[in-house]
């Protein structure tokens, strides 16, 4: 058994007579590396970990978290919960998870290969990355940040009601983020590289990536109102749909807040989309086998055809529900006890690229980036209001760049008004997949 | 925190392969919180969390561990892997003393919230819940939620700085989702202070409930927010989270020295409209942004950046400010000892103008009103910011009228600062806001006098 399973079965044994304990411990090792002017920046290397408990006694629930492993923190963070228990109030649903029989998958998410990966080549990657995104284009003046960044995350979760699992992973990604300059004028654009290994990762992709992001916007305009079709890049589908996933969750229908509570069976979306939570999907980054809570990932259809199909569940949601977890528990480390959220969704790809959706269209918006998600869009009302910029899309190719505009619309009609999915799946760091995504009908607000 | 003698040989081995400059930052932070939802207390959670960062420069380099390992060894060797990141050449062996600890101490706390009975605190929630739920039969979910936070801090350095401070936040918040036949709609109020468990002889968590319910209520009459450009104005308050976006962080000195901020070179200019005084402060006591100390162990202070228009300075930590010789301004802050420091800001507010609040609006044909702000996000190398409104209404012919839908605005930060025509006498601090930069977040006050701009596009739906 691993430290940390043995750390975790050890704290839910301690559990008395008619007490759940759950004891989720994790530890992670993080390299950062960022330069700049052709030299490292900063260097950070660092291991943290820590346990978080969750208590339930006579239905009322508690939960602590150390920010250390230390023999005597454990025994003194399970008195914390047990005593934070004591002040919450009753519910019968309220529980840790029981196993429920399904396997999980068996997908290797640890490679070695990071892990002995040395430091002297991660600085030479993050080095490298600078050196290529300002030999990409001429107009790229500098490059803010350039960064390698890696971590080897384990974790265990075990339970007083029979579950004890661990997981580990590791993860990569090399991240530029690009200014382009024209007299005046400085126009920004990231690029990206993930992989579970350094091998993984396109110095050549990512620079390449910001510089076209920053030098296509240069002389970008203010262009009037108007309403028109806009073409979400895959970065911005996958934000959309994740604010998307957070609607469908049995915790925002119970508590009353979600857009989709009651509508079961109903046409909520365009029938081009068919929306899956998929955490045992290998290609998915944020792929894994187990998910808050140790139980077995699985793939949950969420809709089919743009008809609603069901739900995301936690062992609460899902007892609330009279039905069952969908192993969609999520934690957000051991600060907090977890919740429920969709892990990996991703969406049935269409068969057009980009541009040939492109070429198709009179009169639109392609969108490069987005900002203001958390502050424009109510996943609660559905408004939907971002900051945006990107290039004009006028007879059937992209021309010429605008910015300082938003576009809006309701996250329901949104989802009616999906003309297109792309064939460009692309796996990126976020809990959805990224894919082009044609929506008819937005506004656009400009002078 | 940590024994003196131990710091010494930490910061001696930090520097042993050449440093040119080593830090320790030991952090213990206790934390208390509760929430409320869907009638029923869900869980109160209660955490600590300690360790030490150390620093080592060398160079245009700095190499950074962190350690939840207090032990002597622990630290040792956490600092031997700070200057083997910073990537030491060289040897000589420099006696590092620091000297006797300055202990500050960030605004006075009259009662600890260590010592307040859990049931207390969640008593508060219950009462926050029954109040907006009699606050009207629409209210159909109430989440109400009580933080507390402890944040012990010690800094020392190789050039014989020790320093400690004693940071206490409290925080309570409550969110009402009203339904009606127009769907569902939000109201949300907070209070954040950096004192004790006092707060709540000065925040009444029932009214709070009462403004948050009444928010969500009007909000299930709004029409569709316009779009297009048109006058904005601003209620006191929460229009600091304007200029945070529009102008706070472009003055952060780290963005500057990249060129990645359209205020870069810029000091000295009349940069926004006369009448516009910008300040930085994080020395107001009590205040959200409030610290005695910086987590480089400087003193915060209180920073004019633009004086009646005329860009005057930009926010400094250690690191910019000893590139360009200078002292730091007391902005240099981390999320906690797992992260680096950088320029972030504290408490950023306008100063109070001269006209009269209902006079701004009165002289304005026809725009909209944001009377709450919700967050905000900028491009500091383009200038454009957006901010989103969570309670707004539309001006016609000098008067409020409809509430609108949420949604956000888009500006460019220096032609909005120029755009600025009318600054009220109203000044007051807004909501508590967390301030996110590179990953890290840190607690941040804003506030203004109502404020008009004439020109702002708004992000609607509406023609």
């Amino acid at each position: 058994m691993s430290e940390l399973a043995d750390i975790a079965t050890r704290v839910a044994s301690w559990a008395a007579d008619g007490e759940e304990i759950e004891a989720f411990v994790a530890r992670a090792r993080e390299t950062e590396i960022r330069a700049y002017g052709g030299e490292v920046e900063s260097l950070t290397s660092a291991e943290s970990s820590g346990i978080g408990v969750r208590v339930v006694t006579g239905g009322r629930q508690g939960f602590a978290y150390a920010g250390t492993l230390d023999e005597a923190a454990l025994a003194e963070t399970l008195t914390e919960a047990r005593d934070n228990a004591q002040f919450a109030g009753f519910d019968e649903f309220n529980g840790v998870a029981h196993p429920d029989g399904v396997a999980p998958a068996d997908l290797n998410f640890f490679h070695e290969e990071l892990a002995s990966f040395r430091t002297d080549d991660k600085v030479a990657l993050a080095i490298e990355l600078e050196r290529a995104t300002l030999a990409a284009d001429p107009r790229i003046g500098s490059v803010e940040s350039a960064e390698y960044v890696d971590s080897i995350f384990e974790s265990a979760v075990a339970t007083s009601t029979g579950i004890a699992s661990t997981s580990r992973e590791t993860g990569c990604y090399l991240a530029a983020y690009a200014l382009a300059n024209d007299k005046d004028e400085t126009q920004t654009g990231f690029g990206f590289s993930i992989g579970r290994e350094p091998e993984a990762l396109d110095v050549t992709a990512a620079s390449a990536d910001a510089a076209m992001r920053a030098t296509r916007m240069l002389g970008a305009t203010k262009p009037p109102t108007a309403r028109l079709t806009v073409v979400l890049d895959p970065w911005v589908t996958a934000s959309l749909l994740g604010i998307v996933g957070h609607t469908l969750t049995g915790e925002a229908v119970q508590k009353g807040r979600s857009l989709f509570a009651g509508r079961l069976d109903e046409q909520v979306a365009a029938t081009s989309l068919t929306l899956v939570d998929n955490a045992t999907d290998p290609e998915a980054f944020t792929a894994c086998n187990l998910d808050g809570e140790g139980l077995a990932t699985r793939p949950t259809r969420l809709i089919t055809e743009g008809v609603l199909d069901g739900f995301l569940h936690n062992s609460y949601s899902g007892r609330r529900d009279g039905t069952a977890s969908t192993g969609s528990a999520i934690r957000g480390g051991f600060k907090s006890a977890p919740g429920v959220g969709a892990l990996a969704l991703t969406v049935t790809p269409g068969d057009r690229t980009p541009e040939e959706l492109i070429a198709g269209i009179d009169d639109g918006l392609l969108v490069q980036g987005v900002t203001g998600l958390h502050s424009g869009v109510n996943p609660v009302s559905g408004d939907f209001s971002t900051g945006a910029e990107g290039l004009r899309i006028r007879a059937g190719e992209t021309a010429e760049p605008v910015r300082e505009v938003t576009i809006a619309s309701t996250l329901q009609r949104l989802l009616h008004d999906i003309a297109a999915v792309g064939c460009d799946l692309q796996r990126l760091p976020t809990n959805a997949v990224g894919v082009t995504l044609v929506v008819s009908d937005v506004t656009m607000s400009g002078d | 925190m940590i024994d003196h003698d131990i710091i010494d040989r930490t910061l001696r081995a930090a520097m042993r392969t050449g440093g040119e400059f080593a830090e320790v930052f030991a952090e213990d932070r206790r934390s208390t919180s509760a929430v409320l939802d869907d009638g029923c207390v869900e869980e109160l959670t209660s955490g600590r969390d300690r360790g030490v960062g150390i620093r080592v420069v060398i160079g245009e380099t700095t190499g950074f561990a962190h350690t939840a390992d207090l032990s002597p060894q622990g630290l040792v060797s956490a600092a031997t892997a700070a200057a083997a990141a910073a990537r030491g050449g060289g040897a000589g062996t420099r006696v590092v003393r620091v000297s006797p600890s300055e202990v500050a101490r960030s605004a006075k706390v009259r009662i600890l919230p260590t010592e307040v009975a859990k049931a207390t605190k969640v008593g508060l929630l219950t009462v926050a819940d029954e109040s907006a739920r009699a606050s009207g039969s629409a209210i159909t979910q109430v989440t109400a939620r009580y933080g507390d936070g402890c944040r012990q801090t010690l800094v020392a350095n190789s050039e014989g700085l020790l320093v400690e401070d004693n940071q206490i936040r409290t925080l309570f918040s409550v969110s009402c989702v009203a339904t009606g036949d127009t769907g569902m709609q939000t109201g949300r109020e907070s209070v954040g202070r950096t004192i004790g468990f006092e707060l709540f002889d000065e925040a009444d968590v029932a009214d709070m409930a009462r403004r948050a319910a009444t928010r969500a209520l009007t909000k299930l009459g709004a029409r569709p927010a316009p779009s297009g450009t048109m006058p904005v104005v601003v209620g006191a308050g929460g229009g600091g989270v304007l200029f945070h976006e529009a102008c706070g962080h472009g003055l952060e000195a780290d963005l500057v020295a990249k060129s990645a901020s359209v205020f870069a070179g810029r000091v000295g200019e009349q940069v926004a409209s006369a009448g516009v005084t910008l300040i930085d402060d994080g020395t107001m006591a009590g205040e959200w942004g409030h610290y005695a100390v910086d987590d480089e162990g400087q003193h915060a202070a209180h920073n004019v950046l633009i004086r009646d228009g005329v860009l005057t300075d930009y926010m400094w930590d250690r690191l910019r400010a000893r590139k360009q010789g200078r002292h730091s301004s007391g902005n240099g802050r981390r999320q906690s000892y797992r992260h680096l420091p950088m320029v972030r800001m504290t408490n950023t507010y306008i100063s109070n103008g001269s006209d009269a609040p209902a006079d701004i609006i009165a002289a304005t044909e026809s725009g909209v009103y944001v009377a709450q702000l919700g967050g905000g996000q900028v491009n500091t190398a383009t200038g454009d910011f957006v901010f989103g409104m969570t309670e707004a209404y539309l001006i016609e012919n000098g008067e409020i009228t409809d509430p609108i839908r949420e949604g956000n605005l888009i500006g460019n930060g220096p032609e909005v600062l120029t755009r600025i025509d009318a600054i009220g006498n109203d000044f007051c601090m807004g909501s508590p806001g967390t301030c996110g930069k590179d990953g890290q977040g840190v607690p941040v006050g804003d506030g203004t006098p109502t404020l008009r701009v004439t020109r702002m596009t708004v992000g609607g739906t509406a023609a």
